[in-house]
């Protein structure tokens, strides 16, 4: 792969037929950082996150107060408006990926996502997956990690996810309130926060540093799950709830009271030397190899820990690294990154919600559902698999049908892959018995299937 | 052209099937489809010059043993697997026309569909399709016509306007798509391994007619019959048949081909009921492929080929040949069947002779670079 091809497919989301490939590949990453819109018009449109909050918490409302009969009428009326909400969403998050000027940022975006995963197969989360991107992640993946692990745990969508909104410390003033009920510790957030969201599995903490730390986290909590109104709030600390008393996690205490104890776990978990390690491991390994090269994620987590988790510092290190622009294409796309780089090479702009949504289905990455809070793995043995390359045979000559013989992929490929396609592929276009036939090879080439 | 935009990706009811239908409208009983088979059919084992001495020697084992041929006259026989097509002609609803060729003269699949689609004599000379230009021409009732698929091939496309149709079958991968995957995955360790396992698994290797989720052309005829039939319904159709391109194992690959080009024309007669009376089917490909057999059981691009009418309303039961003969110095450039009749000669004819229309006036129209020039003997009925 030449520079050009790297930088459009390795780190961005393929190339677009009617854009120019870049003059300057590092140059056109390292600008995107500086031209990345947060909330982009696809986004815009879409209802926020403390609306559908209060929706939810409405619906539970409803469905508590309606007659017996009427309960599951209730629900399922709250069913069909997050799983329209949900499609909206999805449509959202794939028109930005189709006319994004900064296809970087937004493969970060898709990164992040899927580090901190939420997963709509638990029925909350429906509604509100779409606004977890926009809410919690889009703003931050410029910004510092741990404003970005602050919004992502404290978004209702994790809360919900991860069963933290009910956690009750056992000494907390609603437990000794409500003596009897089953109301105590969940401790599904903290395992998580520290296994996947900071300092990684194996790192040397220990059951009870998870216990702590999910007495320290009671409290966190949503609006309005009794009787109150969300109102504009999407999080709120409960004192209530929260679990009296100093923590000692990983050998330091946390004397601070409240909300601040938890914020102060978090502060330390998001500057931790083994959090940089963690986080430039998987970064290094969505961007250049399955198996990252140590060197690469050594600097990476430097550049981490010498920014107190300034995520641009560890991206303008990533680019610059040698690693990330070896010819040789070491990833097979994901389904997502494949789709996306399909729609986006035959020139589509737009794709109706249901379809991006069936598509991703078929192609085994349904989105936001990666089904566990580790979120869709990130190697090629997950995606490169006997049927779900003939599914992709299967929907690369659907989008060539569709796309017609407007696209000419003997023009197309040198563009969408510039100055990177082999003998054989070129050949197999050439010698195709239709313009269809020749996208849809260019669709699956080895090329184009890698990055 | 207005596209149907819900036929995109989705749903089963958003998926295309292979072949497709596109029709158009026109105030006349008379119907008229152009079936293009894309990828060069093969004319030579289509329609069989079982007399001609050096066709055994150069097909060798792609020669099609004439005991099992169709036998049409003394000169030519049918491929076995045109049966129903066999039937037509016996009862002078068929014929064959042979050695003909549009003015291409190169072997570029997309340059060679360019010229047949847009009836230039170079390709992407036209931007316009002469079966659009057909449909300028007719006295119609609407000026609205059908495209029976998420896109309007070339040749429907132009000034006369067009809507399209997605039909809803699910179309697995063609034959020939899953063969050119095969191929190019070949060097590639991983998908070559990837790709084994998934042929093996659905039961499709080497992409044989014995595969279980092959397109339906029957069903692809049954359509096509269903708007056709219609006392209002459209007069002018256009289907695309693909994987003609026989490089490789071509005797099965062809004979599947065939077999399902003769089921599509089966299904048509069978739903037009009466209107195939009126109906003119015109099966036509970009060119056709080597005189002799290539190295790994298949045939390279060629020159000529052959071309097929078949419809209630055609004059049929004869060969139409001005037969070159396939000694070596009888070949086009020492390698192809050298063309001898004008494939856009035969669509103004055709055409015309179909909806009762100067055939000048329509070669003018439908080839206005003026190649279809020389006339043939009546095809169609009066």
């Amino acid at each position: 792969m030449t520079p050009a091809a790297i930088a459009l497919n390795r780190f961005g989301l393929g190339a677009r037929a009617d854009e120019a490939p870049p003059a300057d590949p590092r140059g056109w990453l390292l600008a995107q950082l500086d031209r990345y819109e947060p909330l982009p018009p696809t986004w815009q449109a879409q209802p926020r996150t403390p609306a559908l909050l209060q929706a939810l918490v409405e619906q539970q409302r409803n469905a508590r107060d309606a007659a017996q009969g009427e309960k599951q009428a209730a629900r399922q009326a709250y069913r069909r408006e997050a799983r329209d909400t949900y499609l909206a969403a999805v449509g959202a998050r794939a028109a930005t990926a189709l006319t994004t000027a900064t296809p970087f940022t937004e493969r970060l975006v898709h990164f992040w996502s899927n580090h901190f995963a939420i997963s709509v197969d638990k029925v909350a989360v429906v509604g509100l997956a779409g606004a977890f991107e926009a809410d919690a992640i889009r703003p931050h993946v410029l910004g510092r990690f741990e404003d970005l692990l602050l919004a992502a745990v404290r978004h209702p969508a994790m809360l919900l996810y991860l069963d933290q909104a009910q956690s009750a410390g056992p000494q907390s003033m609603l437990a000794e309130r409500q003596a009897g009920r089953r109301r105590g510790l969940n401790e599904n957030l903290a395992r998580e926060i520290l296994e996947l969201h900071t300092l990684g599995v194996r790192s040397g903490y220990t059951q009870a540093d998870v216990t702590e730390f999910a007495r320290a986290l009671t409290g966190w909590s949503l609006p309005g799950l009794e009787a109150e109104a969300a109102g504009s709030e999407a999080f709120r600390y409960r004192p209530a709830m929260h679990e009296p008393g100093a923590r000692m996690l990983l050998g330091r205490s946390y004397g601070e009271a409240g909300e601040q104890q938890a914020r102060a776990i978090l502060h330390d978990l998001a500057t931790a030397p083994a959090t940089a390690q963690h986080i430039a491991g998987k970064l290094a390994r969505h961007f250049v190899a399955d198996d990252p090269p140590p060197a690469l994620v050594q600097r990476l987590a430097a550049a981490f820990q010498r920014s107190a988790g300034d995520l641009p510092t560890v991206y303008r290190e990533l680019v610059a690294a040698p690693e990330a622009w070896q010819p040789a294409p070491a990833k097979f796309k994901s389904p997502w990154d494949w789709g996306i780089s399909s729609l986006r090479a035959v020139g589509v702009r737009d794709v109706a919600p249901m379809q991006v949504a069936n598509l991703m289905n078929q192609l085994g990455q349904p989105v936001w559902r990666p089904g566990s809070p580790a979120g869709w793995d990130d190697v090629a043995a997950t995606w490169a698999a006997p049927d779900a390359l003939l599914r992709r045979v299967e929907v690369a000559q659907r989008i060539a049908g569709r796309s017609g013989d407007s696209a000419d992929a003997r023009a197309l490929a040198p563009r969408l892959l510039p100055g990177s396609v082999g003998e054989a592929t070129t050949q197999a276009i050439a010698r195709s018995e239709s313009p269809a036939s020749a996208l849809a090879l260019l669709l699956v080439a080895p090329e184009f299937l890698r990055r | 052209m207005a596209l149907d935009r819900r036929g995109f990706l989705g749903g089963a009811a958003a998926l295309l099937a292979a072949p497709r239908v596109l029709f158009a409208q026109a105030a006349t009983e008379r119907r008229f489809v152009f079936v293009i088979q894309r990828g060069a059919a093969d004319g030579l084992n289509t329609v069989v010059p079982y007399a001609e001495p050096n066709y055994a020697a150069l097909r060798a084992g792609l020669a099609i043993d004439p005991a099992s041929a169709i036998k049409l006259d003394g000169s030519f026989a049918l491929h076995p697997a045109l049966q129903e097509f066999g039937a037509l002609y016996t009862q002078g609803q068929a014929l064959c026309v042979h050695a003909v060729a549009s003015p291409y003269r190169d072997r570029s699949h997309f340059d060679g569909q360019n010229v047949l689609e847009s009836g230039g004599t170079s390709p992407y000379q036209l931007k316009d399709g002469w079966l659009n230009r057909l449909v300028g021409l007719l006295p119609r009732r609407s000026k609205e016509a059908i495209a029976f698929a998420p896109t309007v091939p070339l040749a429907l496309r132009g000034s006369a306007e067009v809507s399209s149709y997605a039909a809803s079958a699910l179309p697995a991968a063609s034959d020939d798509l899953l063969l050119r995957v095969e191929q190019l995955y070949a060097a590639d360790a991983q998908l070559h391994a990837l790709w084994s396992a998934a042929l093996d698994a659905r039961g499709m290797a080497g992409g044989q007619e014995e595969g279980g989720r092959r397109q339906d052309p029957g069903a692809v005829g049954r359509m096509a019959a269903n708007f056709l039939a219609q006392a209002q319904g459209p007069r002018v159709a256009m289907i695309e048949t693909g994987g003609w391109d026989t490089h490789s194992a071509q005797n099965p690959r062809l004979a599947a081909q065939l077999r399902g080009l003769d089921a599509m024309l089966a299904a048509l007669k069978q739903g037009l009921g009466e209107a195939w009376n009126h109906t003119v089917v015109l099966v036509a490909t970009e060119f056709g492929r080597t005189a002799a057999a290539n190295g790994t059981g298949g045939t390279d691009h060629g020159t000529a080929s052959a071309a097929l009418l078949a419809g209630g309303a055609v004059q049929g039961g004869k060969v139409l040949a001005d037969w070159p003969g396939l000694a070596t110095g009888a070949l086009h450039e020492g390698r192809d069947l050298r063309p001898t009749l004008q494939l856009d000669a035969l669509i103004a004819t055709a055409a015309a002779e179909t909806f009762g229309l100067d055939r000048e006036r329509v070669a003018h129209a439908l080839f206005p670079a003026g190649s279809a020039v020389k006339a043939l003997p009546r095809i169609v009925r009066a």
